[in-house]
């Protein structure tokens, strides 16, 4: 059996469940209501945020006023730090996505010196605190001058040791070894192997690997907020939170229609990016729980 | 050489070292720029008229507009502006960078609070042999003392705090309250105010650093002294007594607005009159009408109280920029910085921004101080703030290390504040934390 | 996910044994460069100290020997240990419950619920964090809503005794639908004949949990725990970003991860931040493992 080959069960006769439904709804409304806050906020200019009930409109509708608004404000920096995003997350999180596959794929298909400590270190690393390696990481990248770079963003998230994981458990099974035994025997070179027979076998997990890759580096936030100061390389995460901040001090200028309006469009290329994605990764994920 | 200089270099010397053991190593030395100007390095003319590219950090929204006009005036000159953050966002970048000995500006805004602590770890270029000592006569007392440690002149001014009291004419008057001159008067107000309306506070205050130092400075206290390596501490003061004891009573009556400063809630406060008063620098005008355009023609200026009723002053905010040594050209930067706040053309673009003038000649201009503000109804809110930049107030100094202090201000004061008990065991705390803090870089803390 | 039952596939002949870096060693290169050379030099940067006056000395284990009598940090770790105690539980539950109702197949409309549920995952954290602050706010968020829904000071998010609920309650919002997922893919493998051989023996829906359900989800359980243990251990974005909101109550040395970034960045005391980390990584991973271990020795039982 293949691992990806998910085993349904047949349709069982339990009938549905009313009391269950409610329960569960009660849960839905939780997960909702600070995204609809949100969508109802947006709606609003900064007086009618400050005067209205948070789950219902103002008496003035500026939707699109604060949408223009923010994607022109400071010359469309905001336009620019989505750009960013999208950089970082599509060099960051491929990159990471093709290192983890490779790196898992090796890790599950051959046997050579070192496998073991190679496993043992990733996993251990997993549980230093990110945040506290933030200063080293900072000043070890200023010396080889990669601090406002987007180097200084991209190189850290092409790390995915979770991914590593997941490829390694998922590649076990779903590659079998006689095929790969096969494949030698015709002469095929191991990258050629790879990637015409064990991709394809593998693309589930790689799809999984690919989702939580994007959300990481979409949802990055401490470490551009320490190694860049440009704000024309900051992703929407650092933008936002600037945004936010300036409301203090001499030159204050609050803004937080804009804030509103920009986490709004920080979140909707995210959410669509996950509704089409996650059609395809559960098989993947399935893999990594089951083989505990 | 400065013993703290050869730190420093030490310190970016074993960066360096250890960066290289670790990686791949194959990295040149790096190598600070930290040789002192000589005479024919501190020509500012020559090196603006030979031009160069500079980058410089400020998040003052005029900033734009000024570059825009001096690289007008000096073609040569390409002045890159970068909005690093706003005032402690700014200055972790600035430590940061200046910590990995690479990546700063040449030029950079530095509030007066923070200065001390960029010129103490030698990260700022004297101007002092660029001939800007000769400046002083341009600038308002107080401000050029936060930019000079002796004869060094560590920046220049861009804008002052003076403090005065701004309060909500329409609350003050609906509920019959006169404007109060002396604290006394003004805790009488609290009282009569939150008594009148229980949802109206006379102002809001949970906590924050650069409100309680300058209101120790008013009640002429000395908190912090220091000269080179030797810091005294003493947050318990009569100065700064007065103040806490005086400010104790607004606190434990629960007369003071539950509003932290600068959130989305306190700017509502200050439109709906839910806080009716603010003690805060001659800057706030600007910050009224940008921000809570809906109160407008509710507002009003005043001295600040003080406790014997006669004027009082002391500063609130402000800051100037500074040149970092990591500049690879120092006198292009002096010269940029010569023209940012000393130059009628710049200074006008940033009064014309809102800002409150450092500069002597405008503080005490006709057409500055007659000018009428539709915001505050009309007041020639000028007049008040000019007076009050000149109301005599007593010498202060900063830590060398106050980034820092304030930064923990919400662990020891605010404690006080958040559990509203006495604000003297507060500053108590605050004073044992920064002793043991200076005693562990380094420091004569107290001794 | 022990890294003992993480079968040895039999290797292909030896003479190719060193292929395998073909395939690990791009990543190994990027992880000695972004994570093993930031940790040694963490570890070199922990044995000196570096004064504001005075310059760098060595000082060998100094900094650690500080850690161990530090107040500020066990108070901040007495903290994290609290909110991991109360917070996982709570997440976890919730999750299990949510994953074994959209799996029960009685519950109408159960794919909506499974995406809805999961949608805060891809909300990035200080996107969360804003908007709950808002929310939380007391005097126009929809806590004084609730407030003056009810007539009286019901829900004050930002006092003292709330606050690391207010920051639980974000937590949990993040993340219960990704751990939900975790556990829903776990039971979706389950066997069918396991279920047709239950029903045959007259298992009631409670038995079928208790008996086929919960033992099967038990690796994905020790996973999501792990991986909520490096969570609350680390916390550090919602409690940062709320301190705008609430500075007197969130102190700089809130979580330990909060006070190795003050440390370092605001007071500039970048060795003992160093320390305070590894400290804090040696912490985490010894009671990761310990869990795992516990968690493999149950499943083996």
């Amino acid at each position: 059996m293949t691992a990806p080959a998910l085993v349904r069960r047949p349709v069982r006769k339990d009938r549905k469940s009313v009391a269950l439904t409610i329960v569960m709804a009660l849960f839905l409304i939780y997960t909702l209501v600070p995204l609809l806050w949100l969508l109802f906020s947006s709606t609003k200019t900064q007086a009618g945020l400050f005067s209205s009930f948070g789950l219902w409109f103002a008496d003035d509708f500026s939707f699109f006023q604060n949408l223009v608004d923010t994607l022109t404000y400071r010359d469309g920096i905001f336009v620019r730090w989505l750009g960013n995003t999208l950089l970082y997350v599509v060099v960051g999180a491929g990159g990471a996505t093709l290192l983890a596959t490779l790196a898992g794929y090796g890790l599950a298909k051959f046997s050579f010196p070192g496998r073991r400590a190679v496993f043992a270190v990733v996993l251990g690393a997993i549980a230093v605190p990110g945040t506290a390696l933030a200063v080293p990481t900072f000043l070890m990248f200023s010396q080889l001058h990669l601090t406002n770079t987007p180097w200084a963003i991209i190189i850290p998230s092409l790390i995915s040791p979770f991914g590593l994981y997941l490829i390694w458990v998922y590649a076990v099974d779903a590659v079998p070894t006689e095929l790969l035994e096969a494949a030698r025997m015709d002469g095929a070179g191991e990258f050629r192997t790879f990637a015409t027979i064990s991709v394809r076998l593998l693309a589930p997990g790689i799809v999984t690997v690919l989702l939580f890759t994007v959300v990481a580096t979409w949802n990055n936030y401490f470490l551009p907020l320490i190694m860049l100061s440009k704000p024309e390389l900051y992703p929407l995460t650092v933008g936002l939170n600037q945004w936010n901040s300036q409301a203090t001090g001499v030159a204050a200028e609050p803004i937080y229609n804009l804030v509103i309006m920009g986490s709004l469009l920080t979140i909707v290329p995210i959410v669509v990016a996950f509704l089409f994605l996650q059609r395809f990764w559960q098989s993947g994920l399935s893999a990594g729980s089951v083989k505990q | 050489m400065n013993p703290m200089r050869t730190a420093a270099a030490k310190r970016r010397a074993l960066a360096g070292l250890a960066v290289s053991a670790v990686v791949i190593g194959a990295l040149t030395a790096c190598t600070g720029s930290d040789g002192g100007p000589t005479s024919a390095d501190t020509d500012i003319d020559a090196a603006l008229e030979a031009g160069g590219t500079l980058t410089y950090w400020s998040w003052t929204p005029q900033a734009e507009a000024q570059v825009a006009a001096f690289e007008k005036a000096y073609p040569k000159v390409d002045v890159e502006l970068v909005n690093a953050g706003t005032g402690n966002d700014e200055y972790t970048k600035l430590q940061n960078a200046i910590a990995a000995g690479t990546g700063g500006p040449d030029v950079a805004q530095v509030e007066y609070y923070a200065l001390p602590q960029f010129a103490l770890t030698d990260s700022l270029v004297d101007l002092a042999p660029y001939g800007f000592g000769d400046l002083e006569a341009d600038y308002t007392p107080s401000t050029w003392g936060a930019v000079t440690v002796g004869d060094a002149v560590y920046g220049l001014p861009q804008d002052s705090g003076p403090i005065a009291m701004f309060y909500n004419k329409r609350i003050f008057d609906q509920f019959g309250i006169a404007v109060p001159t002396t604290w006394d008067e003004y805790l009488a107000a609290a009282e009569k105010l939150h008594a009148a309306d229980p949802t109206k506070y006379i102002t809001s205050d949970t906590g924050d650093a650069g409100f309680t130092t300058t209101m120790i400075w008013q009640a002429a206290g000395h908190p912090f002294q220091a000269d080179g390596d030797k810091v005294t501490i003493d947050l318990q003061d009569a100065g700064s007594k007065k103040w806490a004891d005086t400010w104790n009573q607004l606190l434990e009556k629960d007369l003071l607005a539950p509003v932290p400063g600068w959130s989305d809630e306190w700017f509502k406060g200050l439109a709906d009159g839910t806080v009716a008063t603010l003690i805060i620098g001659a800057w706030m005008p600007g910050v009224l009408e940008g921000s809570v355009p809906d109160a407008s023609g509710d507002w009003a200026v005043a001295p600040a109280p003080s406790y014997d009723g006669k004027p009082a002053g002391a500063e609130n905010g402000g800051g100037g920029q500074v040149v970092l040594k990591q500049s690879s050209n120092p006198a292009l930067a002096a010269g940029f910085l010569k023209w940012l706040n000393n130059s009628d053309e710049s200074v006008k673009v940033f009064l014309d921004g809102g800002g409150f003038p450092s500069t002597t000649a405008d503080i005490s201009s006709p057409d500055f101080l007659g000018v009428e503000s539709d915001y505050f109804g009309g007041q020639k809110i000028n007049e008040v703030l000019a007076a009050a930049a000149e109301a005599p107030s007593s010498d202060w100094y900063y830590l060398p290390y106050q980034v820092y202090a304030n930064s923990i201000f919400g662990d020891t004061v605010g404690q006080a504040y958040a559990n509203k008990t006495d604000l003297n065991a507060g500053l108590q705390a605050w004073q044992d934390a920064l002793v043991e803090y200076g005693d562990k870089q380094g420091f004569t803390v107290n001794k | 996910m022990t890294m003992t039952s993480m079968r040895v596939t039999p290797s292909v002949r030896p003479r190719r044994q060193w292929r395998g870096w073909l395939f690990v060693g791009p990543f190994s290169a990027v992880f000695l460069v972004a994570f093993i050379a930031p940790v040694v030099y963490a570890i070199y940067l922990s044995l000196f100290r570096n004064r504001l006056v005075g310059g760098n000395s060595f000082v060998g284990l100094e900094n650690y020997l500080q850690v161990f009598t530090d107040a500020q940090f066990w108070e901040s770790f007495a903290r994290v240990a609290l909110f991991l105690a109360v917070q996982v539980p709570i997440m976890l539950l919730l999750a299990l419950g949510a994953a074994l109702a959209i799996d029960s197949a009685r519950l109408y409309g159960a794919g909506i619920f499974r995406i809805v549920i999961f949608l805060p995952y891809a909300v990035p954290a200080v996107v969360a964090v804003l908007m709950w602050g808002f929310i939380y706010g007391n005097s126009f968020g929809l806590a004084a809503n609730l407030n003056d829904a009810v007539g009286f000071t019901l829900v004050t998010p930002f006092a003292r005794d709330w606050v690391l609920a207010s920051i639980g309650n974000i937590v949990t919002w993040e993340f219960v639908g990704y751990n939900m997922l975790i556990f829903y893919s776990a039971l979706r493998t389950i066997p069918a004949d396991l279920y047709e051989a239950a029903e045959l023996d007259g298992a009631g829906a409670l038995r079928v949990i208790t008996a086929i359900k919960v033992p099967a989800l038990r690796g994905a359980i020790v996973i999501a725990t792990i991986f909520s243990i490096i969570g609350s251990f680390q916390l550090f974005n919602e409690p940062n970003i709320l301190k705008t909101l609430a500075p007197n109550i969130i102190t700089s040395y809130f979580t330990p991860n909060m006070y190795a970034y003050n440390l370092s960045f605001a007071g500039q005391q970048y060795n003992y931040s160093a320390t305070v980390a590894i400290v804090m990584g040696v912490i985490t991973a010894v009671i990761a493992y310990v869990v795992q271990l516990r968690g493999s020795r149950a499943e083996t039982r």
